[in-house]
């Protein structure tokens, strides 16, 4: 007995003084220091560098929203200039050779003249007349955003010439100008529309993650209602009930909210299993133990969890929201002239004469088609990459 | 399982009750109703309107009742098969709508085999022979099908039949067939007219399908049991057919959910560009003239066409699957 509380005495507690590394161990080298390190964000960007289709799918995105900013400037002609002497020219295509000689890029002009057989307007290239195109020039009047008088262009026929790459329309309108101008509407509206579904989304899947109950099952059942409408059939309905009387701006608002309403409950849903699964995190608990406030818990525990998602499944829904806006214009449900987007140009390109005659006027499609491509490949590309410990 | 399917049932009332509601609200959004429409038109032509007239017509129409009684009148007509009056044919609904109904389901259901029968050896083939050319070829081009809209590809496969194949433009039977009763001839013009809004149609659902699958074959080949297979020797053509396919078959019962929503919207659209005699040209214009019985009626049944599909797909599932039929929907 006594011989035991004796040794107990000797053996002392040992506690080193010397500062403990917990890397001592295993050394890191620089590389793997820095991977360990990096942050969250570094991470995604890494894992997203790897995925090239995504990367210039992301690179197709900044250019075209980056062209919205200066729409008059990239369009060789303004968008309402009508060139009455040229309806329904077909395209002129972009030499770069003159019997044989090099002289840049250059466009043949027109000759034209009417088939009295069957009134059909043909162009056809005339080889005497070489317009070489200008670069940085003057050319089209325009407004600036609809603030001040400008000509500028990054690109404008030669004096007295044309230059009507996709052709013009029944008003002998440049159809790539139009397009350019198109995609400032078009764009704007799957980020006007996204950014509305999203305030919906994490509103109503916040609420109804956070709460729980009643609530949660109330926002269920709304979701499930939403969902087993066919989509279209109650866009065009709900775009058939806007006033005809209100002026094109209010227009384009009430189709962003509409195309939103739809929208919002795939984020909804996506919102509230990550806020119920996160919210049963031990890092969650750790934080509520310590006795953290709600609303610090939400922000700087719950939501960088399960932003990259939502960022990622938002940037997925966009492209159907664009599609939905072109279905609807191009239906004369949507957007009206003079607003002019890719699918109120589509518009144009409603039956099958068109198809068979003035064969350009369906090209507005073709950006439809790229920045659809581009943003589903960013999206697959983002999903992967949200999730960088995987 | 008879309880599951009783539950199922029952849940399915209150969502068709929300959503006749809803569809009733919308169509009677806009101000004015189609009388006085009628009424101005009339004007404008010059002609004189007689109030009697319009106030018999209004009452006769119930348009003067409040509005919950008018949603009354409204549902409870649709269980005796009264879908309401027609303002712009001078027709009950029921007499304009014709089989335009049962065309779009007809048009719908070949869609989604259609969709079935292109997606199931594609997905199979990615998930087997992942990262290969192939797969990358066949993955792209279900993604044009899903870039391009549905109404655009419609006009221009209109074109080209016309031009290849001398298929009369639009239409889903030949001109003498319409109106007639059914028979053997017309039969055959309407599966001749079928194909360009089924493909147009069935594109778009392709992509999404394919990629799902993909996906869901490959998370099931990944698993132990093919490993375990694998190394017992089984056959890779028995191994892929006998487990992991079947696991994905359920998959594809239950996307019939996410599917039709997609199917019927295409179908509205490509069938205004293709004018096919379904529900689509009639429920832009009836929209268009605020028709509202009209509109109102096609809208609903659209959307009883996707709720009862989700409800079969549901069902067909609960059969396949023994973990949802004896577990209810905790599974899922």
């Amino acid at each position: 007995m006594n011989s035991q509380r004796n040794s107990e005495a000797n053996t002392k507690h040992y506690t080193s003084t010397a500062k403990f590394d917990p890397l001592s161990v295993e050394k890191l080298s620089a590389e793997q220091e820095k991977y360990f390190f990096a942050s969250r964000h570094q991470l995604m960007w890494w894992k997203l560098k790897r995925h090239k289709l995504a990367v210039f799918s992301g690179l197709i995105l900044l250019i075209m929203y980056a062209s919205t900013l200066v729409s008059e400037l990239v369009s060789p002609y303004n968008l309402h200039t009508r060139n009455t002497e040229y309806i329904y020219a077909p395209p002129q295509r972009v030499h770069l050779f003159h019997e044989g000689a090099f002289i840049g890029p250059f466009v043949y002009g027109y000759d034209y003249y009417l088939d009295m057989e069957n009134l059909k307007r043909e162009y056809t290239p005339n080889l005497e007349k070489v317009h070489p195109l200008r670069f940085l020039c003057q050319g089209d009047e325009y407004q600036f955003w609809g603030i001040f008088d400008a000509n500028f262009h990054f690109v404008c026929p030669a004096e007295d010439a044309t230059f009507f790459v996709f052709g013009t329309d029944r008003l002998g309108r440049d159809v790539f100008s139009r397009i350019v101008y198109g995609a400032r509407i078009s764009l704007l509206i799957g980020l006007g529309g996204i950014i509305v579904s999203l305030f919906l989304g994490l509103l109503l899947g916040g609420l109804a993650g956070y709460y729980g109950g009643w609530v949660d099952s109330v926002v269920q059942r709304t979701i499930e209602i939403i969902r087993s409408f066919p989509e279209l059939p109650l866009w065009m309905a709900l775009s058939a009930i806007l006033p005809v009387t209100w002026s094109p701006i209010l227009v384009f608002f009430g189709i962003t909210i509409i195309l939103a309403l739809l929208d919002w409950t795939g984020l909804a849903r996506a919102v509230r299993s990550k806020l119920l699964a996160l919210r049963e995190e031990d890092y969650c608990t750790a934080a509520k133990l310590m006795g953290a406030k709600p609303s610090r818990i939400i922000s700087k525990h719950l939501l960088p969890g399960f932003s990259s998602h939502i960022i990622a499944s938002a940037t997925l829904s966009i492209p159907g929201m664009i599609l939905g806006e072109t279905a609807l214009s191009f239906l004369g449900l949507g957007l009206r002239p003079p607003i002019t987007s890719w699918g109120v140009l589509l518009n144009e390109a409603q039956n099958i004469n068109v198809i068979a005659l003035y064969p350009w006027l369906i090209l507005p499609v073709l950006p439809v088609v790229v920045i659809i491509l581009a943003f589903n490949f960013f999206g697959d590309g983002l999903r992967d990459a949200a999730d960088p410990y995987k | 399982m008879f309880y599951y399917v009783l539950r199922r049932l029952l849940t399915m009332i209150p969502t068709l009750l929300a959503i006749s509601f809803i569809i009733f609200v919308i169509i009677q959004l806009p101000p004015g109703d189609y009388l006085e429409t009628h009424i101005a038109e009339l004007e404008s032509q010059g002609e004189s309107v007689d109030p009697d007239k319009i106030k018999f017509l209004r009452q006769q129409y119930g348009l003067d009742q409040p509005f919950l009684l008018q949603y009354y009148d409204w549902v409870t007509g649709f269980f005796v098969g009264d879908y309401g009056y027609s303002f712009e044919y001078d027709l009950p609904v029921r007499e304009v709508m014709g089989d335009r109904i049962w065309l779009t389901i007809i048009v719908s259901i070949i869609t989604i085999i259609f969709t079935w029968a292109i997606a199931f050896p594609i997905g199979i083939y990615s998930a087997t022979h992942q990262y290969s050319w192939g797969d990358y070829g066949l993955t792209l081009l279900g993604f044009l099908g899903l870039a391009i809209p549905n109404f655009l590809l419609a006009l221009v496969m209109l074109y080209f039949a016309n031009v290849w194949f001398g298929t009369s433009i639009g239409g889903l039977m030949d001109p003498q067939y319409m109106d007639q009763p059914w028979s053997w001839n017309k039969f055959k013009s309407v599966l001749e007219h079928l194909w360009i809004p089924v493909i147009v149609i069935g594109t778009s659902g392709t992509a999404g399908m394919i990629r799902r699958l993909r996906a869901n074959l490959l998370d099931e080949l990944e698993k132990q049991y093919v490993l375990t297979g694998k190394a017992k020797g089984l056959a890779p053509s028995k191994l892929l057919m006998k487990y992991p396919l079947r696991m994905a078959l359920n998959f594809f019962i239950a996307d019939i959910g996410s599917l039709l929503p997609s199917v019927i919207s295409g179908a509205e659209i490509t069938a205004i560009v293709l004018s096919l005699p379904t529900t689509g040209p009639m429920l832009l214009n009836a929209l268009q003239s605020q028709d509202m019985y009209l509109a109102g009626t096609f809208l609903l049944f659209l959307a009883i066409l996707t709720v009862v599909g989700m409800l079969i797909s549901d069902l067909l599932l609960a059969w396949l699957d023994p973990r949802i039929r004896l577990y209810g929907e905790e599974i899922q």
